[in-house]
Parts: C-alpha cells; sequence; structure tokens
C-alpha cells in the first residue's frame, strides 16, 4: 500500500514541477538558515571537557567596594586578586585547586643552531594542579610541578606545534625556549590540546575561541618577569607599577578553578568560601560583603554568555524565516491538496478511508520533506561556509557534526510533516456525495 | 461599471476561510518582521559612515611590535626617518592609536572650574603620536597651531604613563571644546587628565575615537605632545597621490630592513582599517538584507502560487461570469481586489506584530524603537508586491473564454 501512496505522491509532485519546486525551495531555505545559525550556537555551547567538566567549580568573589562614580574595567568580580587566589590555594579544601592567567608574549627558539623568527604565542601561567585539574594530555616530558612554582623555575611546558615550529622536533623537551627576553627550560610536551571554548580563560578576554595556549609556565615565574596579562581589573588606591598591582588585593586577573567530587564537597566548599570571606571582612575587606558563588561548569559558561548578541538575533531572524516557509507551504498545500477535491471523492466513493486518504497525503509531504532536507543541507553547508569567512573568534568551529547532520534532516522532514497536517485533514474530510454531484 | 465587486469576492474567501486566514498570517509576519529589519538595517548602515577627520586617501598604516625590551623611543625616531625616505612618501610619524583601530586610551577630563561631579561626566579618548601627527593624518586645524617641538615628551608608559604629568599642551577636538567650553573660545584655556594643567594650543574640526558607541563621546577626542615608548606603534604614512599601493610594500620593506626581529602584525592603507572596524557590521547587514529579500521572495511566491491555483479551481465560474457579461477587465479586478483585500489585511495586522516584535527586539537586544514611518513605507511597499505577484494569475483568469462555462468541467 506505501509503495501505491508514494507513486501517487511522486506523480502528483511531477504534475505540478512549478508547485513542488517551490515547496521543497521554501523548505530547504527555511532549514538551511536555520540549521546554519543553530550549528553556530550548537558547537559554541559545547562541553569543553565531557570527561572532567561534572566535577569542575569556579569560586567568585567580590571584593570591589561601592560604586564611587569612576568607571571600573570589565568585571573584577569574576577574577581573582593573587591574595584571595593564594589563600583558597594554601587552604587546598578542593580536591584539587589551580589559579590561571594567560596573556600574549613573545617566543623565539633559545641559543640554537638555527634562528626562528620571533613571534606571538598565547601564553598560559599556571599553578602545578592545571593539569591534573583539566586532564592536559602530555605527549612527552612532565607536567608543571609545585617544586618549579616553589622554585619560581625558569620552565615552560609547550604544544607540540610550536615545538616543531621552533626546534623542527614534536618533541622539543630539553631544548631552550626564549620567552620576551628570559631563557626557559622546555621540560615537556602537550599534545594539542585546546578545549572549545577555553573555558579557563578570563571572561572578559573575550578570546574564548581564538588561538589555543602554546606556552605553559609557572604562574609564580610569570608574576617575577611581569609577562602581559590579557586582563587586570583594579577597583581601589592603585599603583602605577605594574608588578605591584598583580600582588595587591584591590587588582583582579586571575582565574580559579577547583575540582570537587559531590554535592557535599560542593556543599562544604561553599561553606569554606563563606567562612573565608567573613574572616577577611575583619579585616576590613568585601566591604559589600556579597555572598560568594560557586559556578558548575555550564553555569560559568552561561554567565560568560559566549554567544555574541548578533548571533542569536540571527538565530531568531532565521526561525522567523522558517516559521514563514511553513506558513507558506500550508497555505499551498490546503490548496493544493482541496484542489484535487474531486480525484479525493472519487477514492473515496470507490472505498478509501479516511484514513488512507490522509495517509496519501502524508506520503506526498514526506516527499516534500526529504527534498527539502537534501537542499537544506545544501543551504546548511553555504550558510557554514560564510560564517567561516567571518572575523571572529568562533567562525573557524562553524562545522556540521553527525548530531547537526541528523537534526537538519529530521527538522526538514518534521516540518513539512507539521505543514501538511491541517491540509491532509482538511482534505481528508471533504464530502464525497457533495463533490461527486459537481463533477 | 467600475463599481468594486467587493461582496462577491468577499464570498469567495469565505469558502476558503482557512487558505485565507494562512495568507494574512503569513503576510503579516513578513511585514512584521520586514519592517523591522529595515529599521535595522538603516541604522548600521548609518553608522558605518563616520568621519573620521582624516584626510584618508593616501594615508597607509603599519603597526609594528618591537621585540627588544629598550631604546624604544629611539628606535621609533629610525624608523620614522628611514620611512621619510622611501619614494613617494610625503610625511611619516608614529602613533599609539588611530580613529576605529580598536585600540582605546580614554581618560577622565576636567576644566579647573569643575566640580567633582561634573568632572566625572566628562570623557575623552586620547592620542598621542610622534612629530607630525596633524600634517601625516591630515587633521583639519580650525584654530591654533600644532606642537612644536620642545612641547614633546616621551610617555613613559613602562613607568605609569607619568609623562602625562609632564605635557604642557594639548590640541582638541572641536566637539571635546563645546563639551567643556560651551560657546566659549576653548584656545588658551586650561584642562586636566591628570594633575599638570594643559593648555589648549590648537582645535582640529574632528578627531574620531578609536572605538566607536555610536553616541556624542566618539567625537570627544584629544591629542597630547606624548612620544609612545613601549615598542608597540602604528606607523602613519602619507604617500604622494596615486602611490599608495606601491608605498605601502616599499614602506613595510624598509621596516623590516632597519629592524627583522620586529613584528609586524598588519600593513594596510586606512580604508582597509576603516572596513576591517565595521566587516561584523557588513555581515550583518547583509544577512538582514537577505533574510529580507528570502521573506518577500516567499511570499511573494506564495501568493502568486495560491492565486493561480485559485484561478484554474474557478476556471469554470469564471466563464460562467464572462458568458453572462463581466467584462475582461472586471474579471482582472476580481483577482486583483482579492489580492488587495487579503494582502491588505495582513499589512494591517502586520503593522501592530512589527510593533510587537519591535517591544521584544527591545528588551532583549540593543535594538532601537521602530521608527513609525516604517510600518507605512513595508505596508505599502508589500501591498504592491502582492499586486504584482497576482497580476500573472489575474491575466490568465482574465483571457479564460466565456465558453467554458458550457462546456461540462
Amino acid at each position: 500500500m506505501l509503495g501505491y501512496y508514494v507513486r501517487l505522491a511522486a506523480k502528483n509532485l511531477r504534475q505540478h514541477i512549478g508547485l513542488s519546486l517551490l515547496l521543497v525551495g521554501a523548505i530547504g531555505l527555511g532549514i538551511g538558515a536555520s540549521m546554519t545559525m543553530i550549528t553556530v550556537l550548537h558547537v559554541m555551547s559545547g562541553d569543553p571537557l565531557p570527561s572532567r567538566s561534572a566535577r569542575l567549580f569556579v569560586p567568585a568573589l567580590d571584593p570591589t567596594p561601592p560604586p564611587t562614580g569612576h568607571p571600573v574595567h570589565g568585571h573584577p568580580e569574576d577574577a581573582f586578586t593573587w591574595p584571595d587566589a593564594r589563600a583558597l590555594l594554601a587552604a587546598a579544601r578542593a580536591t584539587r585547586q589551580a589559579a590561571m592567567a594567560g596573556g600574549r608574549v613573545l617566543v623565539r627558539n633559545g641559543a640554537s643552531e638555527r634562528t626562528v623568527k620571533a613571534a606571538f604565542e598565547q601564553a598560559r601561567y599556571v599553578t602545578p594542579d592545571f593539569f591534573p585539574l583539566f586532564a592536559v594530555p602530555m605527549r612527552s616530558g612532565r607536567a608543571l610541578e609545585a617544586a618549579d612554582m616553589d622554585r619560581h623555575a625558569r620552565v615552560a611546558v609547550i604544544d607540540a606545534v610550536l615545538s616543531r615550529r621552533l626546534f623542527d622536533t614534536e618533541d622539543g623537551v630539553g631544548h631552550r625556549l626564549r620567552v620576551d627576553d628570559t631563557d626557559f627550560d622546555v621540560v615537556g610536551i602537550v599534545d594539542g590540546w585546546n578545549p572549545e571554548p577555553r573555558f579557563y580563560e578570563g571572561i572578559a578576554s573575550r578570546n574564548l575561541f581564538g588561538e589555543a595556549d602554546k606556552v605553559f609556565v609557572p604562574l609564580s615565574t610569570a608574576m617575577d618577569l611581569d609577562m602581559d596579562e590579557s586582563f587586570m581589573s583594579c577597583f581601589g588606591e592603585q599603583s602605577p607599577d605594574r608588578v605591584a598591582r598583580k600582588d595587591s588585593p584591590d587588582c583582579s586577573w586571575l582565574q580559579m578553578w577547583v575540582e570537587l567530587p559531590d554535592a557535599a564537597a560542593v556543599r562544604a566548599y561553599g561553606d569554606f568560601l563563606a567562612g573565608y570571606q567573613r574572616d577577611q571582612r575583619t579585616h576590613g575587606r568585601f566591604p559589600r560583603n556579597i555572598p560568594p558563588r560557586l559556578y558548575s561548569m555550564p553555569a560559568w559558561l552561561d554567565h560568560a554568555h559566549l554567544a555574541p548578541n548578533d548571533l542569536s538575533l540571527q538565530l531568531w531572524l532565521a526561525v522567523c524565516f522558517l516559521g514563514v516557509c511553513l506558513l507558506n507551504i500550508v497555505a499551498l498545500l490546503t490548496a493544493k491538496f482541496l484542489r484535487r477535491s474531486g480525484e479525493i471523492s472519487v477514492r473515496r466513493a470507490l472505498g478509501a478511508r479516511e484514513r488512507d486518504i490522509f495517509a496519501q497525503y502524508i506520503v506526498e509531504a514526506l516527499l516534500i520533506g526529504v527534498g527539502g532536507a537534501v537542499l537544506g543541507l545544501l543551504v546548511t553547508e553555504f550558510g557554514l561556509w560564510s560564517v567561516r569567512q567571518r572575523p571572529d573568534d568562533y567562525a573557524n568551529l562553524a562545522h556540521l557534526d553527525a548530531a547537526m547532520l541528523a537534526a537538519t534532516v529530521a527538522l526538514a522532514i518534521g516540518s513539512a510533516l507539521l505543514a501538511a497536517l491541517l491540509p491532509a485533514w482538511r482534505a481528508c474530510k471533504v464530502a464525497p456525495a457533495l463533490q461527486l454531484k459537481s463533477l | 461599471m467600475t463599481t468594486f465587486p467587493i461582496a462577491p469576492i468577499l464570498a469567495s474567501l469565505r469558502r476558503h476561510r482557512m487558505t485565507t486566514a494562512l495568507l494574512i498570517l503569513q503576510v503579516s509576519f513578513t511585514c512584521a518582521i520586514v519592517a523591522n529589519i529595515a529599521a535595522m538595517t538603516t541604522k548600521r548602515v548609518d553608522q558605518m559612515h563616520p568621519t573620521s577627520g582624516l584626510r584618508e586617501d593616501g594615508l597607509l598604516v603599519i603597526g609594528s611590535t618591537s621585540t627588544r625590551k629598550s631604546g624604544f623611543l629611539q628606535q621609533a625616531r629610525t624608523d620614522i626617518e628611514a620611512l621619510r625616505t622611501v619614494p613617494g612618501v610625503a610625511s611619516a610619524t608614529a602613533v599609539d592609536a588611530l580613529p576605529m583601530n580598536n585600540d582605546s586610551w580614554t581618560n577622565g577630563v576636567r576644566t579647573a572650574s569643575m566640580t567633582d561631579d561634573e568632572a566625572s561626566k566628562h570623557e575623552a579618548s586620547m592620542f598621542t603620536g610622534f612629530p607630525g601627527v596633524i600634517e601625516t593624518l591630515g587633521l583639519d586645524l580650525v584654530a591654533g597651531r600644532d606642537f612644536v617641538a620642545s612641547e614633546y615628551t616621551p610617555t613613559r608608559i613602562a613607568e605609569g604613563y607619568i609623562g602625562t604629568n609632564q605635557a604642557s599642551a594639548v590640541i582638541v577636538s572641536e566637539a571635546l571644546a563645546r563639551d567643556l567650553w560651551p560657546g566659549a573660545q576653548a584656545l588658551g584655556q586650561v584642562l586636566y587628565v591628570s594633575t599638570r594643567p594643559l593648555r589648549v594650543v590648537g582645535v582640529v574640526r574632528q578627531l574620531l575615537a578609536p572605538v566607536l558607541q555610536g553616541s556624542q563621546k566618539d567625537a570627544m577626542t584629544l591629542l597630547l605632545p606624548l612620544m609612545p615608548d613601549n615598542g608597540n606603534l602604528s606607523y602613519a604614512i602619507r604617500a604622494r597621490p596615486g602611490q599608495a599601493e606601491s608605498v605601502l610594500a616599499l614602506a613595510r620593506a624598509r621596516l623590516e630592513a632597519v629592524d627583522s626581529e620586529r613584528v609586524i602584525p598588519h600593513a594596510r592603507t586606512y580604508r582597509e582599517l576603516r572596513q576591517d572596524y565595521f566587516r561584523r557590521d557588513v555581515t550583518m547587514i547583509g544577512l538582514l538584507v537577505a533574510a529580507a529579500l528570502g521573506l518577500l521572495f516567499v511570499t511573494a511566491l506564495g501568493i502568486g502560487g495560491l492565486a493561480s491555483f485559485w484561478v484554474q479551481q474557478r476556471y469554470r465560474q469564471i466563464g460562467i461570469r464572462r458568458a453572462i457579461g463581466a467584462t475582461r477587465a472586471q474579471i482582472r479586478l476580481h483577482f486583483q481586489l482579492e489580492n488587495a483585500l487579503i494582502v491588505g489585511a495582513g499589512v494591517v495586522v502586520g503593522s501592530l506584530l512589527a510593533v510587537g516584535f519591535n517591544v521584544l527586539l527591545m528588551h532583549f537586544y540593543e535594538v532601537d524603537a521602530l521608527p513609525l514611518g516604517w510600518l507605512p513605507a513595508t505596508a505599502l511597499a508589500l501591498w504592491m508586491l502582492g499586486q504584482l505577484s497576482v497580476y500573472s494569475a489575474a491575466f490568465r483568469a482574465s483571457h479564460v473564454p466565456p465558453v467554458v462555462a458550457i462546456r461540462s468541467a
């Protein structure tokens, strides 16, 4: 029976080929536009570290004074001051905890037989737990360790790609690296680690989808050498001395991440933060006494508001476009199906049941949906290609994955069926006797 | 007989209540979305053409980041000298920022007479550079003079910008002058960006900020005789007429010859810099326009498609009407009027919907209130589009021969 419906539907579609193309085109365009934007937002809101993210949390303390009318750069409450970070690291109340900051540094190969042109690379200054906390995959050598931090050691872990560029080998352990004007020993190689979004980057840097970190050095060493930091926001009396600002309780510039294994640990850590803030208030800090917060990974990414407003506006535009396309299809299908009232009546008179008629038209819609899915996929691929030409940091992420591919097909066919429901129902309710009389 | 046959049209529409309602709904959604898109697009287009204040023709910009740790001032002077000897260069200098290059440095400004409260409301974007900024950028000096050599001093960025306490002269934009001393002569006045008084020695007609916010503040700028000394500079080069392209390549090569270690993040004409600044807006405008055209296209096809279906469906009735005396013009009028009624209803509902969408957009995004003038404009455009898309179907209807009335279907 199904085969018969399909043949009949194909014949009908061919008979009104112009209209059929119009229907397929409307679905394809609407689906393509929507899926392009859905895909972009989907890749931007992916879980950057599926194996670990459930256990990762961001503590947040707000040490800022009441507003003075003087503009404060960025949001200091989304970052940590060094005194607070140091206290949380020393208390070690979580399974693991790490503080980090990032910036751009000038990288060359140190004393070596061939010179490589200096280039700026993305660097991360981290405390030792950074590596196990985020399960950073090491290719060779070792991660940075507590001793490196304590000794303010001039050691670095670098990315395999950078190693190849500088030292002609992906295993550059033992080579010397010059960062700004200081020589570092390469002790470990990271194997192409680039979680997307780079969740541990400070929110204010607005660079969470950009270039991967290529160089990792101990935070203590980076502070000694006053390496560039991508974000710093001061809110109290400011020292003109940059190094002093990094030590100041009035300048936020670090990110803190902690690992908490279960709900009890999360509660306990929350209590610990509250206690820490109470204690600090006796020293005159945290004047506004805003309760500390503990963000989960999804909550933090949500707080970071990664998708620019323009993107979600584009999504709504695309969805509205799809909506109008569907309305169009419903209207056209109604006209098309009801025009065949005579034919329906003959079939009904010959014994077809209402649900046979209904099935017949749903099959026809299904065929339109399949055509729409094919066109929709093409339009989506083109749309994503055009997104990749944008100058934004998220542009290179815009690729169709298996889930989105399936979603495109499902959405196209689903839309076609949805649009056909009403017209098909109307068609199968045609009163045969009345129609037959007028034939 | 030219009375409008509204009654039969309404009667036939009543027989297609659902299709009619769907079409009205589609037209109203299209109308609402297109009106909002039109308003958003025109606003973005307006924002894309600010007057920078620079003579943009023939102005080139080469970024340079030094890989050294010190001696930046001397390095910049050497670079500028080298650039001036490049064939085709009329003048060259180095600046810390340019209009629309995203390198913003803003500071509160105040006059001696201001209270703290007043002073907190005044803010300006600050530009610094080596001698020759006015000449090379082609700024229009409307009063006073350029800085003299003795007024220049290093910014001393590494020491927390303490150079700002050593400068004594400033050049302000007309907009900032009006903001600080409304109705008064700015030349010779004193302003403060830190502790030291700065005397206004010149006023330029316009100098746009490095980052635009779409407000009055964009034009409130000042130029200080401070020489940026952190090795992070933009070299501004004015090429002689017609030589911009060749000068750009030569100047870049010359800078690399002076110091092969340096990093040159970009070398481009000022026009390219400006285009880069607006690239996102261009993308968004492209998308908005494409969406609007797509909607109109789909709606026009929908109207046309449905109309031609109705014509085929009523083939016999049309024949009967023709047989009992209706003229071709009357038949065509029937379909055009029918369409006018449907689209008319659609745009009326759509105008209300447009205001609703706009309220939502204003709530969730930074979108302005919809200028109400867009509503009748969009409505009229859509209504005319409807007439256009129904035309061929109406024309075919008017050519149905009366003889079909007596044939059986």
